[in-house]
């Protein structure tokens, strides 16, 4: 199983093996991984589950489709490595994943 | 002796309660007492995703079953509060098990109303409520039987478009003399009847439902139409959707206030100061709006469930959000913020026709509302904008050419 390590806004990591096919936010939730809220369980209609992909990987992950860089965009700080992790979904390509919670979500 | 808190409900909100719990550092006991036999779930999926078979049952799951067991979490899927017993603090347990309590949280969310009417013992009518109901839903959905949906709220409009993309046939019977009459103005009202009868689906309003008949299992629906003449439809399955009631029985006879909704203050606390409420069973202040609500949503049973754990570890927290929700029906995703009852003007940025708008509600010049389809920034500006009490010209709204970034 994929590796994904989380990094909180006190730069303390965690770092959590998630099943192929699940989505980041859906490993997170499985860890209780906190900051990360995802109100509506990944139907990509709260925001909640944000977070900032590690600079290295923006380029590995297929791009955000409108309905999810329209919630992006109005996310507390967004960046342009802004993601939801609901709408990441593990591939064996991801394996190493590093993501960066945010101080908030909303 | 360690504190104890125990949770009766272990759905959206007493779930979210546990787990905030530990979130906050709480050290007591935590029991999770619930009554579907399952841990802790999402109901939205069972009108959208899973009932169309796209999503697994595994991931409707809050949590897995590990996380209860590492975070000390005593979860008792089989165990309904019976009583409550508030002057000795404690609850009896189905079974007969008597527990004592420092907090008591009570998570016993909605049920829905039932139709009462000649036939409605006819096996193939269902409800959805549960995870039990959708499953004997879906074992019944097969592309070309006629499906039935009595009620057009959002629960029924969802169960017939996921229906109607599996390749049933299905026809919408709503009472009232418009679709989601409860919760939204009238042009949303008309833009989804158009929506449902655009991509096939047999809408009507003005149609009471006064009988099912059939030999075992349903057959006809039958139904008043708003000519006043009687009609028969064909049906196979039906599906009611028209309501839920906040679950207050075991609040009542413990003695608690409650009005239509277990009532609570600001802290999520009863008239008991040991007690609290959460999620759809409760009706509350909204200090925002100004008002007292009872709203069946996932925001309002998360961020109450966290309200009440802040609470019993000692922070005052109060729950003071505006309240937002959402519905999928085929491709159009809606997303709604505030609550419009009461405006006096609306303004719509964008195109019904292309399934692509916002419309906003204003009351005296201050925005009260958004409900967005396929538009996610008006709606995200909205959260943003809500709690302000913003007061937008309405030319600037519409026009497509200002970004909703500089209205914020
Ligand atoms: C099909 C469907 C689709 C929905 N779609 C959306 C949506 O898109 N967006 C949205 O925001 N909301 C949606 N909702 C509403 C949302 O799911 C509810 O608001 C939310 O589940 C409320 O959580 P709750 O914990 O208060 O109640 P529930 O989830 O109903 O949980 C209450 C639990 O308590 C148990 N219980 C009751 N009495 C006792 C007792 N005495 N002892 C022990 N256990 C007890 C019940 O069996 C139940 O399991 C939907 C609901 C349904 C049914
Ligand atoms: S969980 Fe709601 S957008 Fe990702």
């Amino acid at each position: 199983m994929p590796k994904v390590t989380f990094i909180q806004p006190d730069g303390s990591a965690e770092t959590v093996e998630i099943a192929e096919g699940l989505s980041v936010m859906e490993g997170a939730m499985e860890y209780g991984i906190p900051g990360i809220l995802a109100q509506c369980g990944g139907g990509c209609s709260c925001s909640t589950c944000h977070c900032y992909v590690a600079d290295e990987w923006v380029a590995a992950l297929p791009a955000p489709a409108d309905d999810e860089s329209g919630l992006l965009e109005f996310a507390w700080e967004p960046k342009e490595s802004s993601r939801l992790t609901c709408q990441i979904h593990i591939t064996p390509e991801l394996e190493g994943l590093i993501l960066h919670v945010p101080e908030q979500q909303i | 002796m360690p504190e104890t808190t125990i949770i009766a409900g272990a759905g959206q909100a007493g779930g979210q309660t546990a787990i905030s719990l530990r979130q906050a550092g709480y050290e007591g006991k935590i029991i999770l007492c619930g009554a579907e036999g399952l841990p802790p779930y999402q109901r939205p999926p069972l009108s959208k995703k899973y009932l169309g078979g796209e999503l697994e049952r595994a991931r409707l799951f809050l949590r897995p079953q590990s996380f209860y067991e590492t975070q000390e979490i005593d979860l008792r899927p089989d165990s309904e509060v019976l009583a409550v017993d508030r002057a000795a603090r404690k609850v009896t347990l189905e079974g007969g098990e008597v527990l004592s309590y420092d907090h008591l949280v009570l998570a016993t969310g909605s049920r829905p109303r039932s139709l009462t009417i000649p036939g409605s013992e006819l096996a193939d009518i269902f409800y959805l409520r549960t995870l039990l109901d959708v499953d004997a839903i879906r074992g019944r959905m097969e592309a070309g039987r006629q499906l039935v949906v009595v009620g057009g709220g959002y629960i029924g409009l969802e169960v017939a478009a996921t229906a109607k993309q599996a390749g049933l046939d299905v026809c919408v019977l709503e009472a009232a003399p418009r679709l989601l009459g409860r919760v939204t103005a009238p042009e949303m009202s008309e833009y989804y009847l158009e929506a449902h009868r655009s991509r096939g689906v047999d809408v009507r309003v003005h149609a009471a439902v006064s009988a099912f008949s059939g030999n075992h299992a349903i057959e006809v629906v039958e139904c008043k139409g708003s000519d006043g003449l009687d009609e028969r439809i064909p049906a196979d399955m039906a599906v009611v959707g028209i309501g839920v009631s906040p679950a207050t029985d075991l609040a009542e006879k413990a003695g608690l206030s409650c009005d239509d909704g277990i009532s609570v203050d600001e802290h999520c606390r009863t008239s008991d100061a040991h007690i609290y409420a959460v999620g759809d069973c409760t009706r509350h202040p909204n200090p925002i709006l100004g008002r007292r609500l009872r709203l069946e949503s996932v925001q309002n049973a998360i961020e109450q469930a966290k309200t009440a754990a802040a609470n019993i570890v000692g922070n005052p927290l109060r729950y003071e959000q505006i309240p937002w929700f959402w519905s999928d029906q085929f491709d159009l995703k809606l997303q709604m913020a505030g609550i419009s009852e009461g405006y006096d003007a609306v303004v719509q940025r964008g195109s019904m026709e292309a399934d692509d708008f916002a419309l906003f509600y204003l009351r005296e010049g201050l925005l009260i509302a958004v409900d967005a389809v396929n538009r996610p920034r008006e709606f995200m500006a909205c959260r943003k904008l809500l709690p302000e009490r913003a007061r937008i010209e309405p030319s600037r709204l519409e026009d497509e050419s200002i970004p909703m970034q500089e209205m914020i």
